[in-house]
């Protein structure tokens, strides 16, 4: 996994309550046989003005100019900012392969559905809880001027504005040195390499007939 | 040292290391494979640039999507198609042994896995599919498993797992005429409920269940996770050995000699504690059938369809009258008068040898009744298919009126076109008569292979203990 470094990244606003994961990433897209590839279909249902199969090719679909994704000031953005609940439905962890995908690195919200808000951490992203008052101040921040910014700095915990205003988050200390140091799950079993090999080889030993 | 359970064996024997909280790393002998749920752990490793940690512990088949007729034209559903495509590429790119379509040694992975001798005593098996305790009928630690955890197993060759909780599921008696060790599981089932081994690893003891063979034992441990236990185990014994012996994965000469002297202590201790026991008198199961949409809604075959009326719980009578109707049953009908409109013989379940020749006993000379409109035999794996067409039953099916597939999960769960349409109603040797299992708005009652033969010849479920 990717390690999660200081980084400074355009915010896009969601003002939306209760998006749930089928709004992430609705259900046909789930056949995929990939975890990869699902950017293009992430919001489909707003982003696009017609009905989205796997496999399309997004670039020809008519797109919702409506939708905040589609504003060309927002193009690019890394920040997903939005009302409470985010994440809320069904467990599956295509959503943040999605927003992954999309370019997301950091999701902030006053509150996040439980799954969700773990699969993130499994999947490199850092989901960020902000009092309602200041994610509103954030949402009014960020329509008042193009182009605005969030710098932020996992190690100091904190999320500064282009003007300089600070405010700090709250995270997990185990996720917060998963993230990092780019330690999903596996990473961080791989850190037990060697008790792994050495079990094996008294396995081997003892039984090598389940290594023939 | 204190008195162990089998699985306490298994446990540590392959315990790599313990977190304060109990949450453990487990080291994996056997991954198995299939088309489903391995795709995105592939897709995981080779986004992260890993490796399998050991390539020789993975054996891989496609089975959920594989067509039961007309193989040689291929899969016609896209989606499908790729998926399959997708594993044959994933195991050509890594050098995983994968046994695939049109190779006679393809089938249900649950099958495939033991007739290759590639499930052995004392091994920890999982497969990203949650009828791996299947294996457990080997004195083996089995544990069906997510896709995350496909990528886990593959990438380090361990599991995190926490210890379960033992039961012992003691069954004695002689088993009557027409019973199987289906009938057992199901009546267990029936007893517990599909969560009454939820955080338990279930053992199957007692001297019926001794003098079970190797495909009984793998039926019962199969439908270890339809009671809610992750793992079902049968301590190792002669009929274990005796199944192993001389089959391609197992071990040969010394080496053989060496397994067998430590597979004989695959056992629970005469003295071990388990935190539950549960014990039947095997003389007093009926064959079973199914009447609702889980696995504990379950009668003797000589019961009747529950009344909601005489229900006082009241979340359990909504249960029971939402069943009924999606079931299109009535209250208070004899099981024998229902009526059916397909049959499966197949799955993980009982797809197995002895499971072709318990139904080909039982439909031999008959004729499938003119209500059927499908009765479908689908043999667990290619090798089980050529051996009941050694054995003539394919004939004695044909005969009859069955149609006689080639091997795959089919209507088990009804991913490739073998469904049933919405009202239809089958008699099935599979695990789960959930809504919609066998195709949307289907109907499923989970019986026997002797059973499903039974019922497939009278049009409607009949006691085959009568007969
Ligand atoms: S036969 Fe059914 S239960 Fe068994 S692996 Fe296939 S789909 Fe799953």
């Amino acid at each position: 996994m990717q390690k999660f470094e200081k980084f400074s990244g355009l915010v896009v606003p969601l003002d939306r309550a209760n998006v749930d994961t089928d709004a992430i990433i609705p259900k046909q897209f789930l056949k995929s046989i990939k975890r990869s590839g699902f950017g293009p279909y992430a919001f489909d249902e707003w982003r696009y003005l017609d009905h989205g199969e796997p496999g399309m090719d997004c670039s020809k679909r008519p797109l919702n100019k409506d939708f905040v994704l589609n504003q060309p000031r927002y193009q690019g953005a890394q920040v997903l900012l939005a009302r409470e609940n985010f994440g809320c439905g069904s467990s599956r962890e295509h959503a943040p392969w999605a927003l992954d995908d999309y370019g997301f690195r950091v999701v902030i919200a006053p509150s996040f559905a439980d799954i969700f808000f773990n699969n993130c951490f499994k999947n490199g992203m850092l989901p960020i809880k902000l009092a309602a008052d200041k994610v509103d101040e954030l949402f009014k921040a960020v329509e008042a001027k193009e182009g605005f910014a969030l710098t932020v700095d996992l190690v100091q915990q904190t999320l500064t504005t282009p003007d300089g205003a600070v405010y700090k988050f709250e995270v997990d200390e185990f996720r917060k040195h998963c993230l990092l140091n780019g330690l999903d799950d596996i990473g961080l079993t791989l850190q037990h390499k060697a008790d792994i090999s050495a079990f094996e080889t008294k396995h081997r030993a003892s039984q090598p007939w389940l290594f023939a | 040292m204190n008195a162990q359970t089998l699985y306490d064996k298994l446990w540590n024997s392959h315990l790599v290391r313990t977190e304060a909280d109990g949450t453990a790393l487990i080291y994996i002998d056997r991954h198995l494979v299939h088309e489903v749920t391995s795709p995105q752990a592939f897709e995981g490793m080779r986004m992260a640039h890993r490796k399998p940690w050991r390539v020789d512990s993975i054996l891989a088949v496609p089975d959920h999507n594989v067509p039961t007729k007309n193989l040689a034209a291929g899969i016609t559903d896209p989606i499908s198609r790729l998926q399959v495509e997708t594993l044959d590429a994933n195991c050509a790119e890594l050098g995983i042994t994968e046994f695939k379509m049109g190779d006679i040694r393809q089938g249900v992975v649950h099958v495939m896995g033991p007739e290759q001798g590639a499930t052995l005593p004392g091994m920890t098996v999982v497969c990203g599919d949650s009828h791996t305790s299947t294996h457990g009928a080997f004195g083996a630690l089995a544990h069906g498993i997510g896709t995350s955890e496909v990528e886990h197993v593959m990438a380090t060759q361990c599991l995190v797992a926490k210890k379960s909780k033992t039961m012992l599921v003691k069954v004695d008696g002689k088993l009557g005429h027409g019973v199987t060790s289906k009938d057992i599981a199901l009546a267990v089932i029936g007893q517990i409920g599909t969560a009454g081994g939820t955080g338990y690893a279930i053992e199957f003891g007692g001297d019926t269940i001794r003098g079970l063979s190797m495909e009984g034992r793998m039926t019962l441990c199969n439908m270890a996770i339809e009671a809610g236990a992750r793992a079902g185990m049968v301590a190792a014994d002669e009929t274990t050995f005796a199944y192993i012996k001389g089959r391609p994965f197992a071990p040969k000469g010394a080496q053989w000699d060496a397994a067998v002297t430590y597979w004989r202590t695959l056992h629970s201790d005469a003295d071990a504690k388990f935190d539950t026991t549960i014990t039947l008198d095997a003389a007093k199961i009926k064959p079973q059938v199914t009447w609702g949409t889980s696995p504990e809604m379950v009668l003797p075959v000589d019961g009747i369809v529950p009344d909601p009326a005489n229900i006082t719980d009241a979340v359990k009578r909504s249960d029971t009258e939402r069943a009924l109707q999606y079931m299109g049953l009535k209250a208070n009908t004899p099981i024998t008068e229902i009526k059916i409109d397909k049959v499966f013989i197949g799955s993980c379940t009982n797809g197995r040898i002895e499971d072709m020749r318990a139904a080909a006993a039982v439909a031999k000379g008959g004729k499938v009744a003119a209500n059927v409109m499908l009765a479908m035999v689908v043999p667990g794996s290619g090798l089980v298919k050529a051996q009941a067409e050694q054995e003539g039953l394919d004939k004695i099916f044909i005969e009859a009126g069955f149609e006689w597939r080639d091997p795959g999960c089919s209507m088990c769960l009804a991913m490739n076109d073998d469904r049933l349409s919405s009202g239809e109603r089958c008699a099935s040797t599979s695990n789960r008569n959930f809504e919609g299992r066998q195709g949307q708005g289907g109907r499923t009652h989970l019986v026997s292979p002797a059973m499903a033969a039974a019922a497939a010849i009278a049009g409607h479920f009949v006691d085959v203990s009568k007969q």
